[in-house]
Order: C-alpha cells, then sequence, then structure tokens
C-alpha cells in the first residue's frame, strides 16, 4: 500500500480521488455503493441560495464515449443542504466540498456568507463555469475579468479555502487562471464541461430540449488532460485535474500533467463505486512502478522540451 | 440494490428486433419488485459509455429476465449476448407498481405497448398471486411487435392483443381496445406502460372512469440512482409539481401525480 496521502497546503486529502460536482449527488445517493471515508474528498451538487427548477427534459444525450448533459442546476438550496443534508455529511471522515452556484455575483456571496455558519465543510468549489444556465453557456469563467471580480469578492467573505473550477471552453484558459490566483484563490480545478450539442436527424430537432449542453466523458480527456498541463505548468496554486477520468491510469496521467489531485465525474454514473476503484487501481499502479508516495509523481511528466 | 458483475445469461430467445434474456443474478433476482429496473452495462469499453435502464420482466431468487427491443447500439450489444456469456447488472432500482393485499378478487387491467409490455409480466404473475383477476391488453404495430403473447397464456394470464394493421387480434391501437374491454368488463385498477401517446390515451380513460391507475415511465438515464437528474418528468405533489427523478421516485407513478408536458 503506498502512501496516497496529498497535501493541497490548505487542505489535507487521504488520497488523489475526489468525486466531481454534479456527478455525486449529495453523497448519501452513493452510500448502498461505496464507503465516502475511502475517498479523498467529494464534491456536492452546485448549490444555489433557493431551490432551483433547472432545465425541462431531455436533459442527457450519450455521444461516442461521452455524455452531454444539460441539467441545468436542478437543486435544493443553500437552506435545505444545511438542515437536511450537511448534518448527515459529518463524521464521515472525508472531505466535503461545497460547489457554489449564483445567478449573479451577489448570489455567490450570499451562499458563501450562509455555508460560513455551518460545520463540516471543508472547502468550497466556485462554480463559475456551468454552460448550462445562461443563453449560450455564458458563465464567468469565459473572461478573466468578471472571475477575477467575484473570486475577489468570495476570498472577502470566505473563511474556508476557496477552489476555483474553471471553463474549457476559452481561448486562454492560462490566461483565465492567472486571473483566478491573482484574486487570490486557493486553488483551481478544471476543466468543467465543453459546451456541446447533438441533432436528432429524424425530428429535425436538438437533443436536449436546452439545445446546448455540457460534454464530459472518455471523450474530453485528451483536451482536459492538455489544459491541466497548461494551466498546471504555470500555477502557484495546487490544480486539481478532471475530464473523463475512468481508471487508476487516467488520474496517473492527470498527476503527471501536474494536477495535485483529480476529480472523478462521469464514471459515478457507470460504476456508483468507480472512485473506490480508481483509489485502488492509482495504489496497484504505485506498487507496479516502486513509487512510495503518490505525491512524487505530481507534474512529473519528461517533456522533450525539457530533456 | 447490488452490482453483480458477472451475471451469467442463461437462456436468450429473439424475434427480430425483440429479445429476451434469462440471467442468473441471485444478488438481484431474489429483492427485484414489479416495475423496479435494472441498470445493464453492455460493454466494458467505453462505448457505449452508460449504462441501459431496462424493466425487470421476471424475476425469482435465482435471476431475473429482460425483454427488449433493439433501438440504438447498445441494446444491440445486449442482444448479441449468449447463453454462458456475462452482463453487468446495477439494481434493482427504483420504486414499483403497488401490489398489496387490498387487490384479492379486484379486476386488475394491464395495458402494454410494445416493449413497454416487459415489467407487465412479473406484475401479472405478481397480482395473480395476491389474488387479483389479471387481464393483459398487449398492443403493437403487427403481429411482430407481439412476440410474449404465448409467453402469457402460458402463465395463465388472460390477454387481449391488438395491432394496428390487424395481423393480430383487434385491428386498431391497444388504447381502443382498452376503451371498448372498459365498457363491457368495469376494471378496479390499471397498471400501463408503453410510449407516451398511448399512456396519455390510458391516463385519459381511467380518468373519465375514475379507475385508479399506475403508469411506469421511460426515460434515458445517466445513472439510475439519483445522481445524475437526467431522468426527470413533471410531477404533482402536494407542495406543486417540479422535476422529479424517474430513477429515484418513480419509474412507477400514480396518474394523479403525472403531468403530461409537450
Amino acid at each position: 500500500m503506498a502512501d496516497l496521502e496529498i497535501d493541497l497546503g490548505f487542505l489535507k486529502l487521504k488520497n488523489p480521488v475526489i468525486a466531481a460536482s454534479g456527478t455525486f449527488g449529495y453523497g448519501l445517493e452513493f452510500e448502498p455503493y461505496l464507503a465516502l471515508d475511502k475517498l479523498g474528498g467529494f464534491v456536492v451538487k452546485g448549490l444555489y441560495f433557493d431551490p432551483r427548477e433547472g432545465n425541462p427534459p431531455p436533459r442527457l444525450v450519450e455521444t461516442p464515449s461521452g455524455l452531454i448533459n444539460a441539467i441545468g442546476l436542478q437543486g435544493v438550496g443553500v437552506r435545505a443542504f444545511s438542515e437536511k443534508v450537511l448534518p448527515r455529511l459529518r463524521g464521515y471522515g472525508t472531505a466535503v466540498i461545497v460547489n457554489v452556484c449564483g445567478a449573479d455575483d451577489d448570489e455567490y456571496v450570499s451562499v458563501v456568507e450562509f455555508l460560513e455558519k455551518q460545520d463540516g465543510i471543508a472547502a468550497y468549489e466556485l462554480n463559475i463555469s456551468c454552460p448550462n444556465v445562461k443563453q449560450d453557456g455564458a458563465c464567468p469563467a469565459l473572461s478573466p475579468e468578471p472571475t477575477f471580480k467575484l473570486i475577489r469578492r468570495i476570498k472577502a467573505a470566505a473563511r474556508r479555502p476557496v477552489i476555483t473550477k474553471l471553463s474549457p471552453n476559452v481561448t486562454n484558459i492560462v490566461e483565465i487562471a492567472q486571473a483566478a490566483e491573482e484574486a487570490g484563490t486557493d486553488g483551481i480545478s478544471l476543466v468543467n464541461t465543453f459546451l456541446a450539442m447533438a441533432v436528432d436527424i429524424e425530428t429535425r430537432r436538438p437533443r436536449l430540449a436546452n439545445v446546448f449542453g455540457g460534454l464530459s466523458g472518455p471523450a474530453i480527456r485528451p483536451i482536459a488532460l492538455r489544459m491541466v498541463y497548461q494551466v498546471a505548468s504555470r500555477a502557484r496554486v495546487p490544480v486539481i485535474g478532471m475530464g473523463g477520468i475512468m481508471t487508476g491510469g487516467d488520474a496517473v496521467e492527470f498527476l503527471m500533467a501536474g494536477a495535485a489531485a483529480v476529480e472523478v465525474g462521469t464514471a459515478n454514473f457507470v460504476d456508483p463505486d468507480a472512485c473506490v476503484r480508481i483509489i485502488r487501481e492509482i495504489d496497484d499502479w504505485c506498487g507496479a512502478h516502486a513509487v512510495d508516495r503518490i505525491r512524487n509523481i505530481i507534474g512529473t511528466l519528461r517533456t522533450p522540451r525539457e530533456a | 440494490m447490488a452490482i453483480d458483475r458477472s451475471a451469467r445469461v442463461l437462456t436468450a430467445l429473439s424475434w427480430g428486433d425483440y429479445h429476451l434474456l434469462g440471467i442468473e443474478t441471485a444478488a438481484l433476482g431474489r429483492t427485484a419488485r414489479p416495475g423496479q429496473f435494472v441498470m445493464v452495462k453492455v460493454s466494458p469499453a467505453p462505448f457505449p459509455l452508460l449504462r441501459r435502464p431496462l424493466s425487470v420482466h421476471d424475476a425469482g431468487p435465482s435471476g431475473i429476465e429482460l425483454f427488449f427491443k433493439v433501438t440504438g447500439v447498445g441494446m444491440d450489444i445486449l442482444a448479441r449476448k449468449r447463453p454462458g456469456d456475462t452482463v453487468d447488472l446495477l439494481g434493482p432500482l427504483g420504486k414499483g407498481f403497488t401490489v398489496t393485499a387490498e387487490l384479492r378478487g379486484k379486476r386488475a387491467c394491464l395495458v402494454g405497448g410494445g416493449r413497454g409490455i416487459a415489467p407487465l409480466y412479473f406484475l401479472g404473475r405478481e397480482l395473480k398471486v395476491a389474488g387479483a383477476q389479471v387481464t393483459v391488453l398487449y398492443g403493437g404495430r403487427t403481429i411482430q411487435d407481439l412476440p410474449l403473447r404465448g409467453k402469457f397464456e402460458t402463465a395463465g394470464l388472460p390477454l387481449l392483443c391488438a395491432t394496428d394493421d390487424g395481423s393480430f387480434g383487434f385491428k386498431g391501437l391497444v388504447t381502443e381496445s382498452l376503451e371498448r374491454f372498459l365498457e363491457r368488463e368495469p376494471a378496479d385498477v390499471l397498471f400501463a406502460c408503453g410510449p407516451d401517446p398511448m399512456m396519455r390515451t390510458v391516463s385519459e380513460h381511467a380518468g373519465r372512469r375514475r379507475i385508479p391507475c399506475e403508469f411506469s415511465l421511460e426515460s434515458m438515464m445517466g445513472c439510475g440512482i439519483g445522481a445524475c437528474w437526467g431522468c426527470v418528468h413533471r410531477i404533482r405533489d402536494e407542495g406543486g409539481d417540479g422535476w422529479v427523478k424517474i430513477c429515484e421516485e418513480g419509474p412507477v407513478f400514480r396518474r394523479d401525480r403525472i403531468m403530461w408536458t409537450e
């Protein structure tokens, strides 16, 4: 058994595997399938201040090795979450990270202010990158200024560490990451889903009621990996990488590319115990490669440039 | 619920695009109830990526049966399974039909269209065990869409078939056949599963005649366990209405809770 512990500086994880927001419900849905305390952590489904209705169906369409979703962040709101869900998550001995949403900057701040009064939260993941809630996938993470401004306000309101989740739907991901860093984010997670669509050629209609959705799954992994590498190569804060990770080997790719931890998303849909399997596979990989400590492989990619 | 990663296929029957698999899986078979579903992983490769939801066609202590129609690449892979092959099953999931002792002596009418017949076999058997008088209405476009007709009869479940082209049984829609049936023999309870337009019409008949009714809804599902929020339907509750997860609160809903949108 290798030492899988990861220290993000602001948060210690027992292993590098975190279940990604929007794919893990509020955590409790997965209790029948895995022991939550085996995870490095999990990020609960994105929370707005009030309950949110979400988009009409169809909300999902499967594409080659991928899934396009346009759920529209349906959820119970921060109050119901704090009263009904959070008390049941305490005492699991794993990092509970809350994904924070808002229709505008004020709402993000309200959500954080409300959560600051609750116990049992390890960190916030600032969801500035959901492509499914505004026209044409608009969100703060598409340009540096709104990203900077929002994180500044959140950092002023939050005692707890803030991880900013970036969108891949940008020309220059590094520029956005730098804006997040300058605004004081404690960590960066990427990528959220890629803005995408699919067409039903029989009905000549889009397959999603929302027309656009976010593409996830193995189909996006190589692009996500490239973006994580670009950001991690320059970032001063820890980077959490994600995008189509299905196996321990996939996770190791992201770690080598510079991610200090990974999030696992769509894989949870296919196998509700995927995170635990991936942790085991990372451990197996360490065993097979004489790696004592997983942290020693972070950012160890050997590139021709550096050789 | 359980995950059985290597449930063994024991029997495989085919009728054109329709297929019936008998699968050995005590873990799922023991606890499955009529109207519940399983999520089937058809391939270990990342394509097709997601599990497919299929309602439990029949279940017993040693396993389950799945009845399905090939509608795409996922079901096509499943249709190629042969005895001895294994499948990866997650289930049983969701909330099924209401089968209680109160149905003893009651007249239950089951309406299935096409592959929507799948959950009604298990339901019919269990209703019979509960002492209900069961009649099954089974509809399809042609006789080719009614491959299970012999199976229902063998199980002692009275069957009325309807085909659009009249190639077998009543010529017309299964809902027209239902209307005639209800004129002759009032039913105490209705259960239905099939295409949306069929279920809507069944709902209208049930409403007009004030017959309690349950529907099994179908949806594309991301996970089947309530995590993705992808399979919602408009459902009424005491507090109003909203998008409710079919996998978690359904797939079976009482008629008065379902709002037919579009």
